[in-house]
């Protein structure tokens, strides 16, 4: 490998980054913040609101919401033709959704970033998922 | 003369293999195409290199022929205007060696990084690395890995999809997330070392070349950075290992224990790069991470002449030390090891209490051999008898339970 002086080969490269970031493509992911629903009770501390005040700041939260508790869910489905409604989700896991937020993120690691301050990241399991979009 | 090229081609293959492919996805952004231009360049450099000779820089060739072969097959898919003007700002990868500073082996660093990204699954990120910066088939890979093919294919399919969907990205991790992903980085270098450490004398021969690919990518991430002494341990951690190739597996293909190995097979040379690597890496940090403790350890075996000039006092330290910085059921009884050979099978036996209450390696048959071991040395046949029967109910190879039979039968030999 030589060793040729690179300063004036620099500039290429930087012009591409450049050209990268300026075309901003941005990724949109959902992200789900599951915990206990005991836990999530109404403890102040747990709810996401100094977080949703910073991620909507910085724009990179589109809209999101709590939720009510599986108690208040519907499950519907349709079996050979036939309606099937009932009450809640079956899901044995103790973890319930109990928030939903859509993001608008560089790419993953932003949106990890993003998650990993999010309250229910320190009590339950916060959930990404990349919408599908092409 | 066309020997010579193939050797050309062969020897550029292994060095410019993780370059050409890591450049050509930063510039395309689409991993299968970079794989299959890649190997197009490969496969053109076979036909052109023997007409017109090897050129004077093979890796800015072979990029440049990669890069060119993108452009044609961009073209040839890119029909809407929108696309055909993406073609056109397809950049020119510039000459790929001529400085390692210029940013263009940071594209490997990149997709180091990425390819062992924490939100692939581990098998994962271990399959990728062989596949985009070492340049093993799927097929060998699988092999490597013990995984029938298909398996394999699916596993790199499915990882290049996250990337792509989840927008896994194609750069260094920033500053606050740095220790952390270099840490899951040298966690997937050290697993494929295991791995090939772990192959037997008749294993495949691709399986055995893991722990070289494993060196060898282990230096390109200490030469790419520099300041980070944890790459130097972990470099040093495996060449120290790696020196005892020769001697750890006898004519019968069986392993034979560091105690009884012949230290004149043992690689010097390897041994004094190994020592060298760690010193420098020592002397860059402040405090020792978890490889350069286990590459210190490694030293202190590779640098005895004989197995009772083992300095066992300060592998017993550098034990404690390991298990203060990744506490595990292992290292303790590693430490219970050492303890035993500095101070005495009754203070090996003192630490085991603890191991065995824990329950945590239940089912592990070093744990009763390793009891077995120090009852045999404390004169309590019986009990080291009733352990070393319970290490062979355990193991799982035929080499460890002909060692077993013969230490049992030794034991009950006394009784």
């Amino acid at each position: 490998m030589g060793a040729a002086p690179s300063s004036h080969r620099e500039q290429p490269i930087m012009n591409i980054d450049r050209a990268v970031a300026t075309k901003e493509k941005t990724m949109r992911y959902l992200l789900l913040a599951c915990s206990e629903e005991s836990l999530e009770a109404n403890s102040e501390e747990v709810l996401p609101t100094a977080w949703v005040r910073e991620m909507d700041g910085r724009g990179v939260r589109q809209l999101g919401s709590r939720l009510r508790p599986v108690s208040d869910a519907t499950t519907v489905r349709v079996r050979s033709g036939e309606l099937l409604v009932s009450d809640g989700p079956f899901a044995e896991t103790k973890e319930q959704i109990g928030g939903f937020d859509l993001l608008e993120c560089r790419d993953l690691d932003e949106a990890i970033e993003v998650a990993s301050r999010h309250p229910a990241a320190k009590s339950g399991t916060i959930e990404l998922r990349p919408l599908w979009e092409e | 003369m066309s020997e010579d090229v193939e050797a050309a081609v062969a020897a550029a293959f292994r060095q410019e293999w993780g370059r050409v492919v890591a450049t050509l996805i930063r510039l395309t952004g689409d991993w299968d195409l970079a794989e299959e231009c890649a190997q197009d360049a490969f496969a053109r450099a076979l036909e052109h290199w023997p007409r017109d000779g090897i050129p004077r820089r093979p890796g800015a060739w072979l990029t440049t022929t990669a890069r060119n072969r993108a452009l044609d097959r961009l073209r040839r898919r890119a029909t809407e205007a929108a696309k055909l003007q993406e073609v056109a700002l397809l950049p020119h990868p510039d000459a790929p060696d001529d400085d390692a500073s210029s940013g263009i082996s940071d594209d490997r660093l990149r997709l180091i990084f990425t390819c062992c990204h924490p939100a692939l699954p581990l098998e994962a990120r271990v399959a990728l690395t062989l596949r985009t910066l070492v340049g093993l088939t799927t097929a060998e890979i699988a092999r490597a890995l013990l995984v029938p093919q298909p398996t394999m294919a699916k596993r790199l399919v499915r990882a290049k999809h996250k990337i792509q969907n989840a927008a896994i990205p194609y750069r260094l991790p920033p500053a606050h997330l740095l220790p952390e992903r270099t840490a899951a980085v040298l966690a997937v270098l050290y697993l494929l070392f295991n791995e090939g450490y772990a192959a037997t004398a008749g294993a495949d021969l691709v399986r055995q070349g893991l722990c070289e690919e494993a060196i060898r990518l282990a230096r390109t991430l200490a030469e790419l950075m520099p300041d980070e002494p944890e790459a130097l341990g972990l470099l040093a951690l495996m060449l120290l290992h790696h020196t005892r190739r020769a001697a750890r597996i006898d004519d019968a293909g069986d392993l034979v224990t560091l105690e009884e190995q012949d230290r004149t097979r043992w690689d010097r040379s390897q041994i004094d790069e190994g020592v060298r690597l760690l010193e420098a890496a020592l002397r860059r940090g402040p405090a020792p991470g978890p490889y350069q403790v286990q590459a210190a350890i490694a030293a202190c075996h590779a640098s005895a002449r004989t197995a009772s000039d083992t300095d066992w006092a300060q592998i017993a330290a550098l034990y404690g030390r390991l298990a203060e910085l990744v506490p595990s059921a292992v290292v303790e009884l590693n430490r219970a090891v050492a303890v035993a050979m500095a101070d005495g099978p009754a203070a090996g036996l003192e630490l085991m209490r603890g191991l065995d209450a824990s329950g945590e390696l239940a089912g592990y048959h070093l744990l009763p051999a390793t009891r077995a071991d120090l009852l045999r040395r404390l004169d309590r046949p019986t009990e080291a008898a009733a352990a070393y029967r319970q290490a062979l109910a355990l193991a799982a190879t035929d080499a460890e339970r002909r060692y077993l039979t013969r230490r049992l039968s030794e034991t009950t030999g006394n009784d």
